[in-house]
C-alpha cells in the first residue's frame, strides 16, 4: 500500500518539491529520533551530573549540561517525544472536535449553526496565546495541560473550515443522491459528506502541526505548561532564559534550534500537501 | 451616511463578543477549586480576616452574581475591582502599562510591513529568481522560529557579546527618568519634551523586542503581499492596463498593488492577534513592564481582577483592530457592500 502511496499522482507532485521533500526529511529525522529517544540518548534526561554543571559542549557532553548539570543532547532528544506527542495529540483533538462540530454545524444549520457560530467568534476574539494561557491557568501546569490548551484555541479554526466544506459538499448532486435514495441523514454525514469535506480540513492540519509546537512550547516557556525541569523544549529555554546573564548560550540556543527546524520542516511539508491537494493554490 | 450605519451596526455586534469573552475569562479563572485569597493571604491571617477579606472581593458569591456585579461597576464606574498584587484599581494598573505595550507593538509592526511589503512586492515582480527563492526561505524560516528563543539569541549576540544594545530590563535605564506624561509613549513623550538623551535611550531599549517581534510577523505578510501582487499583476485588469500603454509605475501600484492590499489587510489582522500573544513572550524574555508582563504575572498568582481586565482590554484591542482593518478593506474594495 505504501508503495502505492508512493506511486500516486499527487505523492509524484510531492517528490517535484525539493523543499517539500526537505520538510518530509526533516519530519521522518524527527519523528526517529524521538521514537529511538532512549537509544540514541548517552544519558537519561533529568541525570543530574552535579560536578558537570552549566558546562559548554564537550566530547562528554555534546551540546553541554544545564544549571542542574543535566545532559542538554540527551534532553534535546527526549524532547522530541514528549514536543511531537503533545503537538499530534493536540492536533488529532482540535481536528475531531472542530470537525465534528463544524460538521454538524454545516449540516444541520438552524439555531445550532448559529449558536454555534455566535461562539466560535466570540473565541476567536481572543489573541490565541492569551487564552491559551488563561486555559492552562484554569486546569494548572502539567503535559495534559498543555495538550487541552493547544488544542482548544485551534478547535475555532478547525470548525470553521468544516463547515464551510459541508455547506458546499451538502449541495453536490453525490448527497442529493444519497438523500433521494432513501440514506437516513446520519448516514448521508458520516458516509457521503463528511469524508469528501474533510481534505481542506487535512492540509489545514498539517499546516498547523508546526505552529502547534510553537504554542505548547511558548506556554511551557511562560511556566505555564510542562513543569521545570522535565525535558521539553519550552522548558529548556526557560531554564537558559534563568542562566541568561551567565552567557551560557548553548543551553537555551539548541533547544531553540531544534523547535525552529521541526516547525520548518512541518511547514515546508504543509506548503507542498497544499498545493498538490489545493491544486488552484499551485499556479500562483 | 451609509457608511456611519455600517459603523455603528458593527460596533453594536462587538458588545456581544466582549461580553462573551468576558464570561470566558470569569469562567476559566473560577475553575479551579479553592480560593485565591487563601494564596494571596498566606499561613498567617485569622479565619475571620480571611472571611472579610473574601466579602470584599465577592469570592463568597455565586459565580452569576459576581459576574453581574462586575459588569455593573465596569459599565457604572469603569471599576474593574482591585489587583490582589498590586493593591491598585486594576484600570489603573491597565492604564499604566498599555503604553509599554502599545510602543512596542506598534514600533514592532510598522517595523513588519516596512519590510514586508517591499520584500513581496520585489518577490512577486521576480517571480521565481533568485531573490524570490530568497524571500520565500527567509518568509518560511520567520514564521518557524520560536519568538522567545530569536529574542534570547538576539540579547546574546547584540547585547552579551557585542553591547550594542542596552540590558534587558525594561523601557529605560534605572538611571533615567521617564519623559513628563503626554501619550505614555517614551519615545513620542522624550521627543515633544524635546529631551534627546532620553528619547535615544527609549529608542535603543525598544529596538531588540521590536525586531523579534517583527521577524515572526513579517513573514506570513510577505508571503501574502508576493502571492497577492502575482495574482494581480497576471490578472485582466493589469494585462487590459498594460495594452492601454499606462506607465509601469501606475500598472504597479494604482492597478496591481491597490488590488493586493485587500487580502494583506485581511492577514494583517490575523498577523496582529498573533503579535498581541507573541508580545506575552517578547515582553517576558526582555523584562518589558507591558501588559502581557502583567497578565503572566496576574495568571501566576491567581489575581482574579487582575486577569479579568487584562484579557478584556486584550480582546478589545484586538476586535477594534479587526474592525478598522475591515473598514478599510471597505473603502479599499469597493465591491465590499457596506
Amino acid at each position: 500500500m505504501i508503495k502505492r502511496l508512493w506511486q500516486s499522482e499527487a505523492a509524484y507532485r510531492l517528490r517535484q518539491n525539493p523543499t517539500t521533500m526537505l520538510g518530509l526529511g526533516i519530519v521522518c529525522f524527527m519523528v526517529l529520533l524521538a521514537v529511538l529517544a532512549p537509544w540514541i540518548a548517552p544519558y537519561p534526561p533529568l541525570e543530574k551530573h552535579f560536578d558537570h554543571v552549566s558546562e559548554p559542549p564537550s566530547l562528554r557532553f555534546f551540546l553541554g549540561t544545564d544549571q542542574f548539570g543535566q545532559d542538554i543532547f540527551s534532553r534535546v532528544i527526549w524532547a522530541a517525544r514528549l514536543d511531537l506527542f503533545i503537538a499530534a495529540t493536540a492536533v488529532a483533538i482540535s481536528l475531531l472536535v472542530g470537525g465534528f462540530l463544524g460538521a454538524l454545524a454545516g449540516f444541520w444549520g438552524g439555531w445550532f449553526d448559529e449558536l454555534f457560530m455566535r461562539t466560535m467568534d466570540i473565541l476567536q476574539a481572543f489573541p490565541s496565546l492569551i487564552l491559551a494561557m488563561g486555559i492552562a491557568f484554569a486546569l494548572g501546569p502539567g503535559v495534559f495541560t498543555v495538550i487541552v490548551a493547544t488544542s482548544a484555541v485551534n478547535i475555532p479554526g478547525y470548525a470553521r473550515l468544516m463547515r464551510a466544506s459541508m455547506l458546499s459538499e451538502k449541495q453536490r448532486t453525490y448527497a442529493l443522491a444519497a438523500r433521494a435514495s432513501g440514506n437516513p441523514p446520519w448516514r448521508v454525514l458520516l458516509r457521503h459528506l463528511v469524508p469528501n469535506a474533510l481534505t481542506p480540513v487535512f492540509v489545514n492540519a498539517t499546516l498547523h502541526f508546526g505552529w502547534a509546537i510553537l504554542e505548547a512550547a511558548g506556554l511551557s516557556f511562560l511556566g505555564l505548561g510542562v513543569a521545570i525541569p522535565n525535558a521539553e523544549w519550552g522548558v529548556m529555554i526557560n531554564m537558559g532564559l534563568q542562566d541568561f546573564w551567565q552567557g551560557h548560550w548553548w543551553s537555551y540556543t539548541f533547544p531553540g534550534v531544534f523547535i525552529a527546524l521541526t516547525v520548518l520542516g512541518f511547514n515546508l511539508l504543509g506548503d507542498g500537501l497544499s498545493d498538490v491537494l489545493d491544486p488552484r493554490r499551485a499556479h500562483r | 451616511m451609509r457608511v456611519i450605519r455600517y459603523v455603528l451596526r458593527r460596533t453594536a455586534l462587538l458588545i456581544p463578543v466582549l461580553l462573551g469573552t468576558l464570561f470566558i475569562a470569569f469562567f476559566l479563572t473560577r475553575i479551579l477549586p479553592g480560593n485565591p485569597i487563601d494564596r494571596v493571604a498566606g499561613p498567617y491571617i485569622s479565619q475571620e480576616k480571611r472571611e472579610a477579606m473574601k466579602h470584599e472581593a465577592r469570592l463568597d458569591l455565586p459565580f452569576y452574581q459576581q459576574f453581574a456585579l462586575y459588569l455593573s461597576d465596569l459599565l457604572t464606574r469603569g471599576d474593574m475591582g482591585t489587583s490582589y498584587t498590586t493593591a491598585q484599581p486594576v484600570t489603573k494598573d491597565l492604564i499604566q502599562r498599555f503604553p509599554a505595550t502599545f510602543e512596542l507593538v506598534a514600533y514592532g509592526m510598522g517595523l513588519a510591513v516596512l519590510l514586508a511589503l517591499p520584500l513581496g512586492v520585489i518577490s512577486a515582480l521576480n517571480k521565481d529568481s533568485p531573490i524570490d527563492h530568497a524571500g520565500r526561505v527567509i518568509a518560511v524560516v520567520g514564521v518557524s522560529v520560536p519568538v522567545f528563543w530569536l529574542g534570547l539569541v538576539l540579547l546574546y549576540v547584540f547585547f552579551l557579546k557585542l553591547g550594542w544594545v542596552p540590558p534587558p530590563i525594561g523601557r529605560l535605564p534605572p538611571t533615567m527618568s521617564p519623559p513628563p506624561h503626554v501619550t505614555g509613549l517614551y519615545t513620542l513623550d522624550a521627543l515633544l519634551a524635546g529631551q534627546w538623551e532620553t528619547f535615544r535611550a527609549a529608542l535603543s531599549a525598544l529596538i531588540l523586542p521590536s525586531v523579534t517581534l517583527a521577524v515572526t510577523a513579517m513573514a506570513p505578510l510577505a508571503r501574502m503581499t508576493r502571492s497577492a501582487m502575482v495574482e494581480a499583476l497576471a490578472s485582466e485588469y493589469v494585462r487590459a492596463a498594460r495594452a492601454l500603454g499606462l506607465p509601469r509605475r501606475v500598472l504597479l501600484w494604482d492597478y496591481a498593488f491597490r488590488n493586493a492590499l485587500v487580502p494583506i489587510l485581511t492577514i494583517f489582522a490575523g498577523v496582529f492577534g498573533y503579535a498581541l500573544g507573541g508580545v506575552v513572550l517578547v515582553e517576558f524574555v526582555f523584562s518589558w513592564p507591558g501588559l502581557g508582563q502583567y497578565t503572566l504575572n496576574a495568571i501566576l498568582a491567581s489575581d482574579f481582577p487582575a486577569i479579568q481586565g487584562a484579557i478584556l482590554l486584550v480582546t478589545t484591542v484586538y476586535v477594534v483592530i479587526y474592525l478598522l482593518l475591515d473598514l478599510a478593506v471597505a473603502t479599499i474594495d469597493p465591491r465590499v457592500e457596506v
